[in-house]
């Protein structure tokens, strides 16, 4: 079985964001850019696959700026065997990710393809439900445990409440949460020799990437200001009660 | 202009972020119905006509709904969509799972987790966790959002009198089956809805320390949840979660207890009316968004804390 992975370059979970003086969007420039978090989870998942012997191919395919390709260099290091860039500059919003990944999916005919639940820049969550929509395939988001058997996936899902069971039919979209796994860090010689596995390039469907919602400005958040510290819990009690008012 | 919102339920009551979604729809300007869907939707669309402002409540019911498949629930919905200009769902799993599937059958580029309504056509939504507030302007004819409960009022539960219409449901896509769920049982209100929520962090160092904070959460009938770093040490369960990958909570009172405050977890309590630290680190971030700190053992303090409220 054939495994898809996309993956999203992003501003690494660790940079403190600060938003641009003329409120256009975030400073980008001279940030370290990592693999959106969920979809190293992704990866892993799809390397395990492999590595059961469920999976027999892992490509991992990433559209944006060249700096992607650093982005499929590191999953290629993780496990997987071969990439597509889709060279892209500019904001791709996940209604025209999902149609260039339809066109990916057409032409590697993948039996299963997993990514993150949503990309820590624009909290979107969307991308995989709409590729599925668009394929006419079953979807398990907020996946935390994955079972493989027969042509179907057997997908634990964390929902509000507590956790769902469903069953597909494969091909299948599957979208990874927190805790599907722990990805693995690249060893040096997994990434010595992730930079001899090839990396194709497919080009950028542009109609289907022409945005569709303008951003008419990007704001701080309002801050709060710290408070005051009391002295012990009775203290505690009596602010509550007699400041705030809300016991 | 018209809008429709998806009522989330569970076979019996509405679920209160789905209250908020038709607080936002009616924000558009726009006359709002509701869409009520399930294995038995009927149980829940009487309900769902009482909310005030709902003109009109749609019912559609079938085996194959159970579990609110998204597969078998996106095309009835992007069908009933093509009469709105507007459809909006909670920002629930149940929404996040199923508006974007049924954008992307209408075309549209769908806008996740609003926190205002500015106009009919522009919205404002929170991007890098929080950390900034995009105001995107959507040219779509259908505006599909989900909706951050926490950020609108819940719409009253009764003074509509809406009428109830039948709606044929969509077949079986034949692509995914609901096999079961674990929902957890719980006498404490739901940890988005609840009015005060006790949560705690690595710093109660077992899920037994656990049950002193459920004490304080029932003494003030509130919800108990947690930072990511107590669920990943396995002391309460997944759905605790309170963060930028958990649950967004903006109750009157949060009380958090041994918790440092990462950014992600501020992300997800910082709207808090009124927030209380107690933490033994008077360096912890959590102090720098908290209106009352105490700096402290919350070993000792807890117990006084339940004993004295």
């Amino acid at each position: 079985m054939k495994v898809l992975v996309p993956v999203k370059r992003v501003i690494d979970y660790n940079v403190a964001i600060r938003v641009k003086s003329d409120k256009t969007g975030v400073e980008t420039a001279n940030v370290k850019m990592s693999m959106n978090p969920f979809d190293e989870i992704a990866v892993e998942e799809a390397v395990r696959l492999k590595e059961k012997g469920t999976a027999t191919e892992v490509i991992a395919a990433s559209l944006g700026p060249a700096g992607c390709v650093e982005i499929l260099r590191t999953a290629l290091a993780m496990g997987a065997d071969r990439a597509v860039h889709v060279p892209f500059e500019g904001e791709a919003e996940p209604l025209g990710v999902a149609k260039t990944l339809r066109l990916l999916v057409g032409k590697e005919k993948p039996d299963l393809v997993i990514l993150g639940k949503q990309a820590i820049d624009g909290d979107n969550g969307q991308t995989g439900q709409m590729l599925a929509a668009l394929l006419g395939w079953g979807q398990a988001t907020f996946a935390s445990k994955v079972e493989l058997a027969g042509g179907s996936a057997k997908v634990v899902r964390e929902v509000d409440g507590g956790l769902e069971t469903v069953e597909l039919k494969c091909p299948c979209i599957i979208t990874a949460d927190l805790r599907m796994n722990e990805p693995r860090y690249a060893t040096l010689p997994n990434i010595m020799k992730a930079k001899k596995k090839p990396v194709e390039t497919m080009e950028a469907p542009a109609a289907d990437l022409a945005p569709r919602l303008k951003v008419l400005k990007v704001d701080e958040p309002p801050t709060r200001k710290a408070g005051i510290k009391v002295p012990d819990v009775a203290t505690l009690v009596e602010k509550l009660r007699v400041e705030a008012k809300v016991i | 202009m018209r809008a429709l919102v998806m009522i989330e339920h569970d076979g019996k009551a509405i679920i209160p972020a789905s209250l908020s979604a038709v607080t936002a729809a009616a924000r558009t300007g726009a006359p709002v119905d509701a869409l009520v869907m399930g294995e038995a939707a009927e149980a829940v669309v009487a309900s769902a006509a009482q909310v005030a402002g709902v003109e009109k409540a749609l019912c559609a019911s079938a085996p194959h709904f159970a579990g609110n498949l998204a597969e078998n629930l996106a095309p009835l919905v992007a069908q009933v969509a093509k009469n709105y200009t507007h459809v909006f769902a909670p920002a629930t799993t149940f929404g996040r799972n199923l508006l974007p599937r049924a954008a992307a059958l209408l075309d549209v580029a769908p806008i996740s987790d609003i926190i205002a309504v500015e106009s009919a056509d522009t919205f404002r939504r929170p991007i890098y966790a929080g950390n900034a507030i995009a105001t995107v302007q959507s040219a779509d004819a259908i505006k599909l959002c989900t909706v951050r409960g926490t950020a609108f009022e819940a719409a009253a539960t009764t003074g509509g009198a809406g009428a109830v219409e039948k709606l044929e449901a969509t077949p079986d896509a034949g692509l995914s089956k609901y096999a079961g769920s674990e929902i957890a049982k719980s006498e404490r209100p739901e940890l988005t809805a609840a009015r005060v929520v006790v949560a705690g962090g690595r710093g109660l160092a077992s899920a037994d320390n656990f049950k002193m904070l459920e004490k304080l959460a029932d003494k003030l009938g509130g919800a108990v949840g947690a930072s990511r770093a107590a669920v990943d040490a396995n002391y309460v369960p997944n759905h605790c979660q309170i963060g930028q990958t958990g649950k967004v909570v903006a109750p009157a009172l949060y009380i958090a207890v041994g918790l440092s405050g990462a950014i992600q977890h501020v992300a997800g309590m910082k709207d808090s009316k009124v927030i209380v630290a107690i933490n033994k680190d008077p360096d912890a971030p959590i102090f720098q968004v908290a209106d009352y700190g105490l700096v402290g053992d919350l070993f000792q303090a807890v117990p006084e804390l339940i004993e004295k409220i």
